[in-house]
């Protein structure tokens, strides 16, 4: 490609940075390139992804027997807490923004940089601020709290557990998340580089777009709320004791206000990264491009109305508990939007199935069964048989872990070789893909079967008709585990010993294809092209089959 | 264009006032969410308990409250002369002016330590014996009180903060006549932390 080949001269950006120290960890840590920010946050959430994956696994290995297998009734709690903790708040929340947001926003723009580089460092300081008081608060007397993720008073103010430090650090974490928001929202209105009109982005961009407003205006609810946490536990005011006048109801609000919105934060960027992994590989536009890009903005705006469907059974009054239910069905529409658009684009497409297309055909079939029982849960009469039960678990991980989890791995495969330059070993990584559905749905599926069966969620102990549900999961938790083993693997050996990456080597047209693998200090050699529409293929038809 | 792209290179500075006061309005949005669920709160609690957040209110001191109220708006008038000061290229006049904003923000957080010990004294704080003592409704009242008097006024101390930093930004000349998106930003955030006290003034004080 033209512009590929003039930029062989310069220099990556692992060889220049913005620090004084050219090399060693001080270039990194105080660097404020979006992209070595990008990798920065990498680093810190693989690596709590894999501790919440070991403490899911002790989970699991805790439920394959009914009774006390290896852990108590009280560690059991804790473990169950952490593992949302870490697995929501340091994983999936920040995953793909914090990440690929951080790395691919200003390039799929054209821009050097993000609006508030210093900002973007202190986001990332912010979030290993927070996951450093999250982790302490296992070793402190006391332990980590044990009252789930979602906090609940009058419990979480009652126990004995160190539940500040948990809440301390969720706050920081939605503080940092806030600054990435802004930053993100202040960059896409004014960075774009000259002739890149809204409806010329990416749909990635747009999908970021959306989520960074959410992260604005959702994240400071939750600050306020576990704030009042907090001021609860250590100076007694009575807003959420029942005791003292207050209600406890109203924090399960409050909490909600953010904490549906969060699960599109979680849910959005992935949408994003799907749109432009299936336009690449079908060589075709997306079909209904401004629709799926309005579909991220109505998402973003009529999930923040949705919130009182986690608490049908809570004491709503019928009225709200209706409304609450209508709009939980009409959120639905958005999301079908997108996936019958993605299937659409595939229609008469050329499609070459390469392995980040691969796990983007698993994200379409788990997110499409997670979407549709969420409607399960979303309707009032089946919600009061199975809530809080497993099909709760099984729900939400079709969505999160099958949904936003499983493009985390499909932008690290597609964006692989443009972040560090190497190619990895494309025959393992599609039996990763292969294990992966096979793993999710022996370790997830019977959880439906559970909790349709009335086994309530987050009990260590069980009856045991059960139990050869139980063990079906727990074997398929072990299958998962050698799943990401082997992915993760994969990755790091092609970081070591992977051929050389080319500058486009899936043949994709947004902008970062147009720099070097991996691009230089400010992005671009020379300023890119800005295509007449966001995925124009016609000048590509030389390339069938990536330029290798 | 291309002129324009090797010099930025460069120096590698990247100016873009538009750009910052735009984040800033952001945050100043977050901000106001960040309140919006403490009055949140005051509104279901006021809504359930209406006789006895009155008997509370009956006990605020509102020549304190109105005190401050004037104090927090003559900084936040201050605050503005330092900007236009700096617009007209007087950097004298626009310190004397971030000066007596500070002062105005001490004067605030010194009355609210008077009001806040004579609550104190009368054994009205969260968790005493004479507050655990009264009807629920109190008790919350007073809770709110101590909570959201309390955020604010962190805000305030955050935003003095901020303003040293702009004093020393002016005297340094960071901050100049053309390039003051700096001072602007503080000042947005000290008009925040004016107008969340322009609602917790009546709430408090004056709806009896």
């Amino acid at each position: 490609m033209a512009n590929g080949t003039a930029v062989i001269a310069g220099k990556s950006f692992y060889e220049e940075g913005t620090t004084k120290s050219k090399s060693g960890i001080a270039s990194w840590i105080f660097s404020t390139d979006h992209k070595r920010i990008g990798l920065l946050y990498l680093i810190s959430i693989v690596s709590f992804f894999i501790i919440g994956v070991i403490i899911a696994e002790l989970i699991r290995l805790e439920l394959i027997a009914p009774g006390e297998t290896i852990v108590d009734a009280e560690t059991y709690n804790r473990l169950f807490t952490l593992h949302g903790v870490i697995m929501i708040f340091l994983f999936i929340i920040p995953g793909i923004p914090a990440v690929f947001g951080n790395f691919f926003l200003p390039i799929q723009i054209g821009a050097k940089d993000v609006a508030f580089p210093r900002l973007n460092l202190l986001s990332w300081w912010l979030y290993m601020t927070g996951a450093v008081l999250a982790i302490t608060s296992l070793f402190l007397p006391g332990g980590p709290a044990d009252t789930g993720w979602t906090f609940y008073v009058p419990y979480s103010v009652r126990t004995g557990s160190n539940v500040i430090f948990a809440l301390l650090a969720a706050f920081i974490l939605g503080f940092s998340s806030i600054l990435t928001g802004l930053n993100f929202v202040t960059t896409v209105h004014r960075l774009r580089i000259k002739g890149m009109s809204f409806f010329k982005m990416p749909l990635n961009i747009w999908a970021l777009y959306a989520t960074a407003w959410i992260q604005v205006i959702a994240t400071p609810i939750i600050g306020i709320t576990l704030l009042l946490i907090i001021i609860e536990r250590t100076f007694g005011v009575g807003i959420f004791d029942p005791t003292l006048g207050g209600d406890p109801v109203l924090y399960q609000h409050l909490f909600w206000i953010y904490s549906h919105p969060a699960v599109y934060v979680m849910i959005l960027p992935a949408m994003g990264v799907v749109s432009e992994i299936i336009a690449t590989f079908s060589r075709r536009t997306v079909f209904g491009y401004k629709m799926v890009a309005f579909s991220s903005l109505t998402i973003a705006f009529v999930g923040y109305l949705v919130w009182a469907h986690h608490m049908f059974t809570a004491g709503l009054s019928e009225t709200a508990a209706v409304v609450f239910s209508l709009l939980t069905f009409i959120v639905a529409i958005p999301s079908a939007i997108k996936v019958f658009n993605w299937v659409a684009t595939m229609y008469k497409g050329s499609i070459d199935p390469r392995t980040p297309f691969k796990w983007v055909m698993v994200f379409i079939f788990l997110f499409s069964i997670g979407g549709l029982t969420g409607l399960v849960l979303g309707s009032l009469a089946t919600d009061v048989h199975l809530h809080d039960t497993y099909f709760v678990v099984a729900h939400f991980h079709f969505v999160m872990f099958g949904g936003a989890g499983t493009i985390f791995f499909a932008a690290m495969h597609y964006w692989f070789p443009k972040m560090f330059g190497k190619m990895y070993n494309e025959k393992i990584a599609d039996i990763g893909v292969y294990m992966f559905l096979i793993s999710f749905l022996t370790l997830y599926f019977p959880m439906f079967l559970l909790g349709y069966n009335g086994q309530p969620r987050r009990y260590f102990d069980y009856l045991p008709q059960f139990q050869t549900l139980h063990v079906i999961s727990t074997i398929g938790a072990w299958m998962m585990l050698i799943t990401i083993t082997l992915v993760v693997w994969n990755l790091i050996h092609a970081l070591r010993k992977g051929e050389k990456a080319p500058d486009n080597p899936w043949g994709g047209v947004t902008l970062e294809w147009q720099t070097s693998s991996p691009p230089p200090l400010e992005n671009f050699e020379e300023m890119p092209n800005v295509p007449n529409e966001p995925y124009d293929f016609s000048h590509l038809t030389g390339i069938k089959d990536g330029s290798k | 264009m291309e002129a324009n792209n090797i010099s930025e290179h460069v120096t590698h500075r990247h100016r873009d006032d538009v750009g910052a006061k735009l984040g800033m309005w952001l945050f100043l949005f977050t901000e106001l969410l960040l309140f919006g669920g403490m009055f949140l709160a005051y509104a279901v609690y006021r809504m359930k308990y209406p006789q006895q957040f009155h008997i509370s209110a009956m006990e605020m001191n509102t020549t304190m409250g109105t005190l401050n109220t004037i104090i927090l708006l003559t900084s936040s008038l201050t605050m503005v002369l330092s900007i236009a000061a700096m617009q007209k290229r007087n950097k004298f006049l626009s310190i004397i002016f971030l000066l007596s904003t500070l002062f105005l923000g001490t004067l605030f957080l010194i009355n609210k330590y008077f009001e806040w010990s004579h609550e104190i004294s009368k054994g009205i704080y969260p968790g005493s014996e004479v507050l655990l003592s009264k009807q629920n409704g109190e008790i919350l009242y007073f809770g709110l009180y101590y909570a959201m008097t309390g955020l604010h006024g962190l805000h305030v101390i955050i935003g003095m903060i901020v303003l040293v930093f702009m004093l020393v930004f002016v005297i340094n000349d960071n901050i100049k006549w053309d390039d003051y998106v700096k001072l602007e930003n503080a000042g947005l955030y000290w008009h925040l932390v004016d107008i969340i006290w322009i609602f917790l003034f009546p709430l408090f004080y004056l709806i009896q």
